[in-house]
C-alpha cells in the first residue's frame, strides 16, 4: 500500500484572551491511498481543527500551525504556498463538513455552485461541466438531477444537501475526502444511508477517506483504523477490530460502554464517562484524562504517557494499558 | 412577480389617501393664514374686505369638506392646481426643483456606493489592520461630520483655492441649467452638495458593508468556498459580498429616498433651489396646493423606493419568494 498522507507531530494553537488553546496537541497519524481512517473523541477535542488544518482552512490569527509536517505524497501541506495549497483543495483532497444546512451557499443554484469546483480545477467547458454535474448529481442517488442543478439550497432537505456536498467532493475525483462528521446533523435513518453511500463510493472509485466522528459505532462500520483522541492528541490508535474488541485505553473503554453496541447482551446498561473534557488552555503534567479515570494512579498525575506498542498496529497512550480490566467498565 | 408588483402599487392607494388626510389637516391646524401674509406682508394695514376677497378666490372660504374633495379629485386626475402663492402650476414649480435636488441625489448615491462598496469589503478582509483602521476613522469621521458644515468648509476651500490660483475667487453658478443643456455648468454647480451629502452617505454605507462582510466571511459556506480550491477573489466578491448585500441595498433605499425631501440645510448652505427649500418655503408660507403636492409626491417616491428595495432583494436571494 502507498502511503496517501502521513502527518507528524502536528500541532495547532488558539490565541485567546483566556491563553492559547492547545487544540492539537501534536499528533501523528496517516492515510494509505484508498484506505478509510477514522479519528473519535467527543465534542471540543480537535478533532476539526486538526482536519481543517491539513488544508490549512483554520482562520489564521487567532489560530496557528504551530508544528509539524503533512507529507501529502511527499509534500508538506503545511509549507506549500498559498497558491499551491488551492490547487490541492478541492481537487486532491475535498471536504465535507458537518453542517449540511449552512455549508452550500443560499443564495447560488445547486448546479453552480456544484461545477464550480470544476471550472475552476479543470479545463472543462460550462456544457461538460453540467454534464459531469448531472452525473455525479447521479452517483449520489438525487433523482431528477437536471432539475435539481437549477434548484437552491432551500429547496434541498439536509440528507439531500450532504449528497450534494459529497458530490461536490468526489466531482474532481480527489484522492482523499476528510469528511468532518458528515452525518451529525442528519437524523438516524439518513445517517446510514449517507454513510453507506460514501462508503461505497470510495470503494468504487478508490477514494482515500478521513472519518471524522464521535460515534465509534460508526468507525467499526466503516473505517479500517481508528485514531481515539483525547483533549488533542492521540490516545489509542489501532483497526477498527481491535479497538472495538480489544480496547486499551480508558478512555476507549468509557467511550465504548457509552454507546448501544449489538455485540452486547440486551439490556446491557449505557454508562456514560463522568466529568468533564479538560480545558485545553491548562493542560497540566500528566495524563489530561486522568481527573476522569478510575485507573489512575501516581504516575499518571505527574509523568505524560506517550503512545506504546500494545501489539502490532495497536498503540495505547495509557501507563496501565497491561492491566485494564474491562470487565469493570461494561457493567452489566 | 409582476403580480406583487402590481399588488404593491395597488397598495400605495391607501398610502398615499392615508397621507392625504394628515397633510390635508395638518396644515390647516397652523395657525396663520396665508392671505394674511401675503397682504400683510407690504407693510400696509390691510382690510378685512380684501382678505376676504382673496380668501374666496382661493377657495379657502369653502367647507372643509369642498376643499377636501377638491384636493382629492385633484390629485386622482393628476391635475394638481396652482400654487397658492406664486399662481404658477404647481407641477411646473415643482419639475424645476425636482430635477436639481433628483439629480443630487443620484450623485450622492452614486459617489456612496461606487466609494463604500470597495471600501467596506476591504476593511473587512483587511479587519484590524491599518488599512481597516483608515478607513474606519474616514468613515466615523462621515457620520460624525454634519453635512451642512462639510459644505461650508467645502465652499470656503473653493474660495480660497481659487483666490490662491486665479487671483480671483471662484464660485459655483446659482442658476441651475439642465445636465443635458450645459453638462460642464451643471456639474460644477451639482457636484459639491453632492460631495457633501455623499460623504455621510459613503459613511454610513461602509460600517453596514464592512459589518456586513465580517458576519458572512464568518459562515460556513464561505469556508466550503475556500476548501474547492477557489481563489480569494471569487470567495469574497461572489460567495461573501451577494450574501452581504441586503442590508446594504436596504439603507441606500432609505437614504435615497430621504435625500429627495430631506436636502433642505445642504440646499440652503449651497444656495440651491431645490424641493428641501421649495418644501419650507411652502409651508410657512401657507401655500396648501403646493404642501400638499410636495408631500404626496415625496410619499410617492418613498413607497416606490421601498418597492424597488424588495425586488432587488427577491433578485438577490432566491430565498425571498414574492406571491
Ligand atoms: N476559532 C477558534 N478560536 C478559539 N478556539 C478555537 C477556535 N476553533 C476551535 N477552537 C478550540 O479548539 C478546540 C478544538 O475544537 P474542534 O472544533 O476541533 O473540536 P471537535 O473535536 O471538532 O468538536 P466537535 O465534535 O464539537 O466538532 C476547542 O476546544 C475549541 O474551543
Ligand atoms: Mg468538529
Amino acid at each position: 500500500m502507498t502511503r496517501l498522507l502521513e502527518i507528524e507531530d502536528l500541532q495547532v494553537q488558539f490565541f485567546t484572551s483566556d491563553g492559547i488553546v492547545e487544540a492539537v496537541g501534536g499528533i501523528s497519524y496517516h492515510i494509505d491511498a484508498g484506505e478509510t481512517v477514522a479519528i473519535v473523541g467527543e465534542s471540543g477535542c480537535g478533532k476539526s481543527v486538526g482536519a481543517m488544518s491539513l488544508l490549512r482552512l483554520i482562520p489564521e490569527p487567532p489560530g496557528k500551525i504551530a508544528n509539524g509536517r503533512a507529507l501529502f505524497e511527499g509534500r508538506d501541506l503545511l509549507k506549500l504556498s498559498n497558491a499551491d495549497i488551492r490547487n490541492v483543495r478541492g481537487r486532491e483532497i475535498a471536504m465535507v463538513f458537518q453542517e449540511p444546512m449552512t455549508s452550500l451557499n443560499p443564495v447560488f443554484s445547486v448546479g453552480r455552485q456544484l461545477t464550480e469546483t470544476l471550472l475552476r480545477h479543470t479545463n472543462a467547458s460550462e456544457a461538460e461541466a453540467k454534464e459531469r454535474g448531472i452525473e455525479l448529481l447521479n452517483q449520489v442517488g438525487i433523482s431528477d438531477p437536471a432539475r435539481r442543478l437549477t434548484q437552491f439550497p432551500h429547496h434541498l432537505s439536509g440528507g439531500m444537501r450532504q449528497r450534494v456536498m459529497i458530490a461536490m467532493a468526489l466531482s474532481c475525483e480527489p484522492k482523499l475526502i476528510i469528511a468532518d462528521e458528515p452525518t451529525t446533523a442528519l437524523d438516524v435513518t439518513i445517517q446510514a444511508q449517507i454513510l453507506e453511500l460514501m462508503k461505497n463510493l470510495s470503494e468504487r472509485l478508490g477514494v482515500a477517506q478521513l472519518i471524522i466522528t464521535h460515534n465509534l459505532g460508526v468507525v467499526a462500520r466503516y473505517a479500517k483504523r481508528v485514531n481515539v483522541m483525547y483533549a488533542g492528541k492521540i490516545v489509542e490508535t489501532g483497526t477498527a477490530t481491535e479497538i472495538y474488541h480489544n480496547p486499551r485505553h480508558p478512555y476507549t473503554l468509557g467511550l465504548l460502554a457509552s454507546v448501544p453496541r449489538l455485540d452486547q447482551p440486551r439490556g446491557t446498561k449505557l454508562v456514560p464517562i463522568e466529568g468533564q473534557p479538560p480545558d485545553l488552555t491548562r493542560l497540566g503534567d500528566g495524563c489530561a484524562f486522568r481527573p476522569r479515570c478510575r485507573f489512575a494512579t501516581e504516575r499518571c498525575a505527574n509523568e505524560i504517557p506517550n503512545l506504546r506498542s500494545v501489539e502490532s498496529n495497536h498503540m495505547s497512550a495509557c501507563w496501565h494499558f497491561e492491566n485494564l480490566d474491562q470487565q469493570k467498565s461494561t457493567v452489566a | 412577480m409582476y403580480k406583487y408588483a402590481v399588488k404593491r402599487i395597488l397598495l400605495m392607494i391607501p398610502t398615499l389617501i392615508g397621507a392625504g388626510i394628515l397633510v390635508f389637516m395638518l396644515m390647516r391646524m397652523i395657525p396663520g393664514d396665508i392671505c394674511e401674509i401675503r397682504l400683510g406682508g407690504t407693510g400696509l394695514m390691510v382690510d378685512k374686505e380684501q382678505i376676504d376677497i382673496c380668501r374666496e378666490n382661493l377657495g379657502l372660504n369653502d367647507s372643509l369638506a369642498k376643499q377636501f374633495l377638491d384636493f382629492a379629485v385633484g390629485i386622482a386626475t393628476l391635475n394638481f392646481g396652482d400654487s397658492m402663492w406664486t399662481g404658477r402650476p404647481v407641477t411646473e414649480e415643482i419639475s424645476v426643483r425636482f430635477q436639481l435636488t433628483l439629480q443630487i441625489a443620484i450623485m450622492a448615491t452614486l459617489t456612496a456606493v461606487i466609494i463604500a462598496l470597495p471600501f467596506g469589503v476591504i476593511s473587512a478582509i483587511k479587519q484590524n489592520t491599518w488599512v481597516d483602521y483608515c478607513i474606519r476613522l474616514f468613515s466615523i469621521a462621515g457620520i460624525a461630520t454634519p453635512s451642512f458644515w462639510l459644505g461650508i468648509m467645502i465652499i470656503l476651500g473653493l474660495l480660497i483655492v481659487s483666490q490662491q490660483l486665479f487671483g480671483e475667487p471662484w464660485m459655483m453658478p446659482i442658476q441651475f441649467v439642465p445636465i443635458w443643456e450645459d453638462p460642464l455648468a451643471n456639474l460644477s454647480q451639482t457636484i459639491w452638495p453632492a460631495v457633501a451629502v455623499g460623504y455621510r452617505y459613503a459613511a454610513v454605507v461602509v460600517r453596514m458593508t464592512r459589518s456586513a462582510m465580517l458576519e458572512v466571511l464568518r459562515e460556513d459556506y464561505v469556508r466550503t468556498a475556500r476548501a474547492k480550491g477557489l481563489f480569494e477573489k471569487i470567495i469574497v466578491n461572489q460567495h461573501a459580498l451577494k450574501n452581504a448585500l441586503l442590508p446594504v441595498v436596504t439603507l441606500v433605499g432609505i437614504e435615497f429616498a430621504f435625500l429627495i425631501g430631506g436636502l433642505v440645510v445642504t440646499e440652503q448652505v449651497f444656495n440651491l433651489n431645490g424641493l428641501g427649500k421649495l418644501f419650507v418655503d411652502a409651508v410657512l408660507d401657507h401655500d396648501f396646493t403646493l404642501t400638499q403636492s410636495l408631500v404626496m409626491m415625496v410619499v410617492t417616491v418613498f413607497v416606490v423606493v421601498n418597492l424597488l428595495v424588495d425586488l432587488i432583494y427577491a433578485w438577490i436571494d432566491p430565498r425571498i419568494h414574492y406571491t
